[in-house]
């Protein structure tokens, strides 16, 4: 079977280091679906690119073409894996409205969808902003969230850290990631405009 | 009575009537000025030809539009050929049985140049104050359509529900003219359910194709000819379909734009957005020369099929009168009468025609 797997990067830099940690996510967690037996492919939104659009999708209620792409490439995908950069003990606004508007274009996009997530921060003093603010989104959004998450603070980027800590939890949380893709079936698109049969409105008076 | 339109399609304007600043000047009109100039562009789209004129609803500012039926009770007294109707009806909020008095009695006042448009009003607020709730929208537009319906079809009628307090043996005074209700639009943006409502009674579904894709519109559209073909109304073709848009006009096109920005950048429904030039490619907004405008309503029928009803907003977001006045001109002196012609020209002979009240009497009269 053909996975895959959305990558949503919100960093605002080049390199960033939420674009290192997602690109450390996907390589394992492509590697992971495959162990199980799954074709897979990595699909990376960055969150920048379409930085005009999304507040632009606030304003008018649509998304541009080119976000819509990137929405409904979330929507399609067998899996998720969002990483933000923290910023004022939060996610960034900018990853914020992308799971606004994605909302609002499909109230359904994440649900039952597995979700990892990550964070990058200048402190380590900042990972629970993983459990208390971005877990509590994609709950929220009804995704189901693996049980690792995953932040990379400065000194994990450092090379020097021994054991690789960083490179254990990656692992483990891509190990899940890939649990929760393998028991599901891949997501079916639902359509908006399926129609509701009139009797059932009437009826629901 | 002969056909006194070119009855191939239906085109007019409709109007919020918003009440907001010229941003040149910084002066917004008084109530009492916009709800005259209202009046006066009724009075002109008659005058240049159009075939119809709508105005909104709403109870909450910055809008002069709280009292249609009085609005177009006087219009209807100053003009002798227009069709009236509304954009929208708030069929969520109002009592039905107040509307079936209402525009029956309208319907009376102008011998039958009375449609509807029913909408659910997206204003939050506005619902509580008339004891209702925006989450029941859907139910509230359902319910009480059902019950206007009987109430313009039935001479006497018990009726109970969710909603409103149950009536017994009500008669709705007058009826409706010649015993043939006016005919009705379901307005909606994106509520797939309304094109399902217009739908399942063979009435008539319009959406304002202002402000969305109109990828996003022909989904609507097409949900609403499929399922009027599965209700057994005939071929999905042949479905009543009323589109909106916006435009404004200037002879050279780089004229409108630079008229039009300054309008566009501050409206509270535009503004700060996708830019002007990203909104006429991503909407139907059109703004350009008269030639242009005409081209990109032609598209519209191969957008969405052959339609019946064509309303242009010209007048919103602080526009001066002035200018308002001049852009039905152009559309009563150059684009309308191309239109006709093109849209006939393009027409299968199967396509159903707009309808009014005159053939409404004459299919129940068969």
């Amino acid at each position: 079977m053909r996975r895959t797997i959305a990558v949503v990067s919100a960093g605002l830099g080049s390199p960033s280091s939420s674009r290192l940690l997602a690109d450390r996510l996907s390589a394992a967690a492509d590697r992971e679906v495959r162990e199980l037996g799954d074709e897979v492919e990595v699909r990376v939104i960055e969150v920048r690119d379409h930085a005009h659009d999304l507040v632009d999708n606030l304003v008018s209620g649509y998304p541009a073409a080119d976000l819509k792409g990137a929405l409904e490439t979330v929507i399609g995908a067998d899996g998720l894996i969002a990483v933000t950069p923290t910023f004022t003990a939060s996610y960034s606004g900018l990853f914020k409205t992308f799971f606004d508007v994605l909302d609002l274009l499909d109230g359904d996009a994440l649900a039952d969808k597995p979700v990892l997530i990550g964070a990058t921060g200048g402190t380590a003093r900042h990972s629970l902003v993983l459990e208390n603010t971005i877990r509590p989104l994609f709950t929220y959004l009804r995704g189901v969230v693996v049980p690792t998450s995953v932040f990379a603070a400065p000194e994990d980027w450092g090379g020097a850290a021994v054991p690789d800590l960083l490179a254990h939890r990656v692992d483990r949380a891509a190990a899940q990631l890939a649990g929760e893709i393998r028991r599901r079936d891949a997501p079916v698109a639902r359509d908006p405009f399926e129609p509701t049969p009139f009797a059932d409105l009437l009826g629901a008076g | 009575m002969p056909r006194r339109f070119h009855d191939v399609m239906h085109f007019g304007i409709f109007t919020v009537g918003d009440i907001a600043p010229d941003p040149a000047t910084g002066r917004a009109p008084t109530e009492h000025e916009r709800i005259n100039r209202m009046i006066e562009t009724a009075l002109k789209a008659e005058e240049v030809g159009l075939d119809v004129f709508a105005m909104g609803e709403h109870h909450n500012p910055p809008f002069v539009t709280s009292s249609p039926t009085t609005v177009l009770g006087y219009i209807v007294a100053r003009t002798s050929k227009i069709l009236l109707s509304t954009s929208t009806t708030l069929i969520t909020t109002n009592d039905p049985v107040k509307i079936a008095e209402d525009y029956a009695t309208l319907q009376h006042l102008a011998d039958g140049r009375v449609d509807l448009m029913m909408g659910r009003g997206n204003t939050g607020p506005v619902y509580p104050w008339f004891g209702k709730d925006i989450r029941d929208g859907i139910s509230l537009a359902v319910e009480n359509y059902a019950l206007l319906r009987r109430l313009w079809r039935e001479d006497v009628v018990d009726w109970q529900g969710r909603f409103r307090t149950p009536l017994q043996s009500f008669t709705s005074t007058p009826r409706p003219l010649d015993g043939v209700p006016p005919f009705v639009w379901h307005g909606s943006i994106r509520s797939p359910e309304i094109a399902e409502q217009a739908a399942y009674y063979g009435d008539g579904f319009f959406h304002n194709n202002i402000f969305w894709p109109k990828e996003h519109t022909r989904r609507m559209i097409d949900l609403y000819r499929t399922r009027f073909e599965f209700y057994g109304h005939g071929p999905a073709d042949q479905a009543i379909v009323g589109l909106g848009g916006q435009v404004y006009m200037r002879r050279r096109s780089q004229d409108a734009i630079a008229e039009f920005r300054p309008f566009f950048d501050n409206s509270p429904v535009y503004g700060h957005g996708p830019s002007l030039e990203e909104t006429m490619e991503q909407t139907p907004l059109a703004v350009g020369s008269p030639q242009e405008i005409i081209d990109r309503t032609l598209q519209f029928r191969e957008h969405f099929g052959d339609y019946q009803r064509q309303l242009f907003n010209v007048d919103g977001m602080g526009l001066p009168h002035q200018a308002v006045l001049e852009q039905i001109d152009f559309l009563g002196e150059e684009v309308v009468p191309v239109l006709r012609k093109e849209f006939g020209a393009l027409r299968p002979s199967h396509i159903p025609d707009p309808p009014t009240h005159e053939s409404l009497k004459a299919v129940q009269e068969r």
